[in-house]
């Protein structure tokens, strides 16, 4: 048995994580929190075996095939990484599992317990996961960049084949037999050949193993899943339909206050003074005033927000710039820095000569609004002091970097801080910050009692970050056989993500510039890489008209790789391209490509209204592939949903500012997309069960965008280069 | 200011001290640990809030809880009887109608309402009834199908 000391005191084994190179992915400072002892953890637990993850590096670009995966010319540092998760299987018979990733509605809960209890070899009713808890998980550095599927799915499962080993060794000792004579079948332990068995939990009792897994620990091959593979229903799902469930919002403690935040008329504004004389005394108010920070708790939300409200402050304003010019400024803006602050390239062939000898040559430039989140839970938390210990519930998908944030600012050691996350309203890449978590704490200390915060719709819309808004300038060249000879690509703010061209072309210039920008911006559901498909494929259907081609047929002639070959002959097949032409007034458009280790193509049908300009999006069919299929079902459910939150982006999602503030931060004035604007939508999955799984909570939704602006462009000969394509429809686009 | 209010909620009389103005989301929520029931926009634009008053589906953020003293108050809470779903709440669960969830209870509380007026919609039908709650992971078309299938339920029963 190995050292338990390499698992609890914190091993040398160090892992890196590779990140999605994408810079607008907040990053971690890479410290590993590991703070139960082993001793603790059989006292919490009780008997049983104990098995952590503690993997050696593995290069992350082997899981995605080795294909450029979104950036350009760089990458991550590597990031010390000592345990990922563990898992207990108690004397009991329970099984928990310790990770630090969330579930925002990713259905990641059920996931990971499927796959526990494939390896396991156990009844996936009895494997319970505690998810990112700072006290009980090891460290994570959050639920992003659809890592969670290649990665914790992956350790998982060599956690629970480490314990299932461990079991059978009991077994083959208790018995003294070879071990190779025996099998584990849900939650028993048989010698093959008799009709001998015993359960995990007989084996266990009294038991206190623990073990760190062996890295090259053989795995159940996807060809044999029972479990993972399978439509497994969402493990809590009754909760969720009862009511049950406690979000973050929802999360209450005997004498909470309730805490509203004295809100800035403008971004960056300063607070010159704030007066709080007209409070009601009946209202018993906490008030904090620190730096530029103000802020009231009370018993009631009510009493919070008169108090709010009774506050006279003055701001120092400072001009900013507006929707209009959005553009010109990102163009005229770079960020002239080297390394990862600035731009970053990626070069081959003879971009400008191949571009000046093409037989056609084009250039365009594409545009996308800055959108919002707008995850239907906002931000929300409960911060509550013991002394000099704080706890923090709030939704966030990184629990561990707000520990840091409220470390920080309320000048505590980490090891003082505890943030839990209850599965929580969603995210969308949005929650990766812990403003509230930080207000909730700041409130609750001078109250001397916990306090809540939810963000009202119109703080949300206002003081979380958005989608970078972005320009992006094109020119390609072509044969006139329709071979893309040329490609230039440049990217200024929007990001690196899914930037790099998956069609063969000898000569190519990829740029991604970083440039100054008036909002506050960050990560979002499949980021930069909708921005860039949307003018790489748009730009490919262009050319594809220049060359008088079919648009899919100019992209299979410019395109080798076979997994992405395959998910648009599969979407255009479903879709029928070939075998029909788009009656009068409709047209079709394809649109796909490769990101996080998965494949998309959506095929679209639009009708368009020539006297109203109404566009209605008649169909939809989206072919994707990430290797081994997981959870059908719940697969089916991500890419049907990522297909309409795109809807929204691609044709009316757009964030009206000036002069530092939003002006349709309401979903009466912002539009999502609701019931009415959701059309049929087909979905064809392709198993690759010879291929490891990746996530597939953002690439599905890639190639809604330039289907939609490619079909419309069938339709009406009108060629969209905006996101949102029509925000007040075809006619005033 | 504040004064003693009864609520009848989910078939039980609640005595609230709270301001006849107070939002009825608030003082289920806050004071009553009903939170089924979720906020998401507070302007009668999301349908998360969504509540049965004597039957009828009413946005509980923008109704004063005043006005619904002497009525019946129906929260998710209340739709399961006995450790037995109500017919929406298990067609939901049987289409897997959710990823985060957070819509969920409005969702419910709509279609239950919805389905009274018209229990044997058209796709179309659902659709335009639940217009006004938005799921914004993008699960409408098997909040659709959940809807159909209670109501083939509610057919068969």
């Amino acid at each position: 048995m190995m050292d338990e000391r390499s698992i609890f005191s914190g091993g040398k084994t160090a892992a890196a994580d590779e990140l999605e190179p994408e810079r607008y992915e907040f990053r971690a400072r890479a410290v590993h929190h590991f703070d139960l002892q082993r001793r603790d953890f059989f006292k919490l637990l009780g008997a049983g075996v104990l098995v952590a993850c503690a993997i050696k590096p593995v290069a992350a670009r082997q899981e995605a095939g080795g294909r450029p995966s979104g950036g350009v010319g760089f990458s991550e540092p590597p990031l010390p990484q000592e345990i990922s998760a563990w898992l207990h299987v108690g004397e009991n018979g329970g099984v928990t599992v310790y990770t630090g990733k969330v579930e925002i509605g990713q259905n990641i809960r059920t996931s990971l317990a499927q796959a526990v209890a494939e390896e396991l070899r156990y009844p996936i009713a009895k494997v319970e996961l505690v998810m990112g808890d700072t006290q009980l998980t090891p460290y994570d550095m959050g639920t992003f960049g659809s890592r969670t599927t290649p990665t914790m799915n992956l350790q998982l499962r060599k956690v629970a084949a480490a314990a299932r080993h461990q079991i059978v060794a009991l077994a083959a000792m208790k018995w003294n037999v070879d071990s190779q004579k025996l099998k584990a079948v849900s939650g028993r332990v048989e010698l093959t050949g008799t009709k001998r068995s015993i359960t995990y939990t007989e084996l266990l009792a009294g038991q206190q193993l623990t073990a760190v897994i062996p890295a090259d620990d053989p795995l159940i091959p996807p060809a044999q899943w029972t479990v993972e593979g399978k439509s497994i229903a969402k493990v809590d799902g009754r909760d969720f339909v009862t009511g049950k469930h406690r979000y973050p919002s929802d999360q209450n403690l005997p004498g909470m206050l309730h805490g509203k935040i004295l809100r800035p008329p403008s971004f960056g504004a300063t607070l010159a003074s704030v007066n709080a004389a007209s409070f009601d005394l009946a209202d018993n108010v906490t008030f904090v005033h620190d730096g530029d920070f103000a802020g009231v708790a009370a018993a009631t939300p009510e009493a919070a927000t008169r108090a709010l409200n009774a506050l006279q402050a003055k701001w120092n304003e400072q001009p900013q710039i507006s929707n209009n010019g959005l553009f010109d400024y990102l163009k005229s803006n770079p960020i002239e820095a080297t390394g990862f602050e600035g731009a970053s390239k990626y070069e081959i062939g003879m971009v400008d000569k191949d571009l000046a000898a093409a037989d056609h040559q084009l250039r365009q430039t594409y545009t996308v609004s800055y959108i919002q989140h707008a995850p239907l839970e906002p931000r929300a938390a409960v911060a509550q002091w013991s002394g000099n210990m704080l706890t923090v519930w709030t939704g966030t998908q990184r629990p561990f970097a707000v520990r840091t944030e409220l470390a920080q600012a309320m000048h505590v050691p980490e090891e003082q801080v505890r943030v839990q996350m209850p599965d929580m309203g969603s995210g969308y890449g949005g929650k990766h910050t812990g403003e509230c978590a930080v207000e909730a704490a700041r409130l609750a200390r001078a109250a001397n009692a916990p306090v809540k915060v939810v963000w009202t719709r119109e703080e949300e819309f206002t003081w979380a970050y958005f989608r970078p808004a972005g320009a992006i300038d094109v020119a390609g060249g072509i044969q006139k056989d329709g071979t893309l000879t040329a490609w230039e690509f440049t990217n200024y703010n929007s990001g690196a993500a899914g930037i790099r061209t998956y069609y063969e072309a000898p000569s190519q210039r990829i740029l991604f510039q970083p440039t100054r920008y008036p909002l506050r911006q960050g990560s979002y559901r499949a980021l930069a890489a909708t921005a860039n498909h949307f003018a790489r494929e748009s730009f490919m259907d262009e050319l594809a008209h220049a060359a008088k081609m079919d648009p899919l047929e100019f992209r299979l002639k410019n395109l080798k790789d076979e997994r992405l070959r395959a998910v648009f002959q599969a979407a255009a097949e479903k879709f029928g391209w070939k075998r029909q032409a788009p009656a009068p007034g409709h047209g079709f458009g394809i649109g796909g490509g490769f990101e996080k280790g998965g494949n998309v193509a959506t095929c679209v049908e639009v009708a368009v209204d020539r006297e109203s300009g109404f566009v209605k999006i008649m169909r939809v069919v989206t072919a994707f592939e990430c290797g081994a299929i997981v959870n059908p079902d719940n697969l089916k459910n991500q890419i049907i949903g990522g297909n309409i939150m795109g809807l929204g982006g691609a044709l009316f999602e757009k964030i009206e500012f000036a002069n530092g503030r939003v002006l349709n931060a309401k979903f009466s004035k912002y539009r999502v997309p609701r019931f009415s604007d959701v059309p049929p939508i087909e979905v064809v999955l392709l198993d690759r069960r010879d291929i490891a799984p990746a996530g597939a909570g953002e690439t599905p939704l890639v190639g809604l965008a330039p289907a939609i602006g490619n079909a419309i462009f069938q339709a009406t000969g009108k060629r969209l280069r905006s996101l949102p394509m029509i925000p007040n429809g075809l006619n005033r686009a | 200011m504040a004064n003693i209010i009864k609520l009848r909620v989910n078939g039980a009389v609640h005595p609230v001290n709270a301001d006849p103005q107070n939002s009825l989301l608030s003082v289920l929520r806050d004071q009553l640990d009903l939170t089924g029931t979720k906020y998401g926009c507070g302007e009668a634009q999301c349908g998360a809030c969504t509540v049965l008053i004597d039957g009828h589906p009413r946005r509980s953020c923008i109704t004063p809880v005043g006005a619904a003293v002497g009525r019946q108050i129906t929260t998710i809470e209340g739709l399961e009887q006995n450790g037995k779903l109500n017919p929406v709440q298990e067609a939901f669960l049987e289409e897997q109608a959710m990823q985060c969830g957070y819509c969920t209870s409005g969702m419910i509380m709509a279609a239950v309402a919805f389905l009274k007026t018209n229990p044997n919609p058209t796709d179309e039908e659902i659709a335009h009834g639940m217009e006004g709650n938005i799921c914004r992971c993008g699960t409408y078309p098997r909040i659709v199908a959940a809807v159909q299938r209670a109501a083939q339920k509610g057919a068969q029963s």
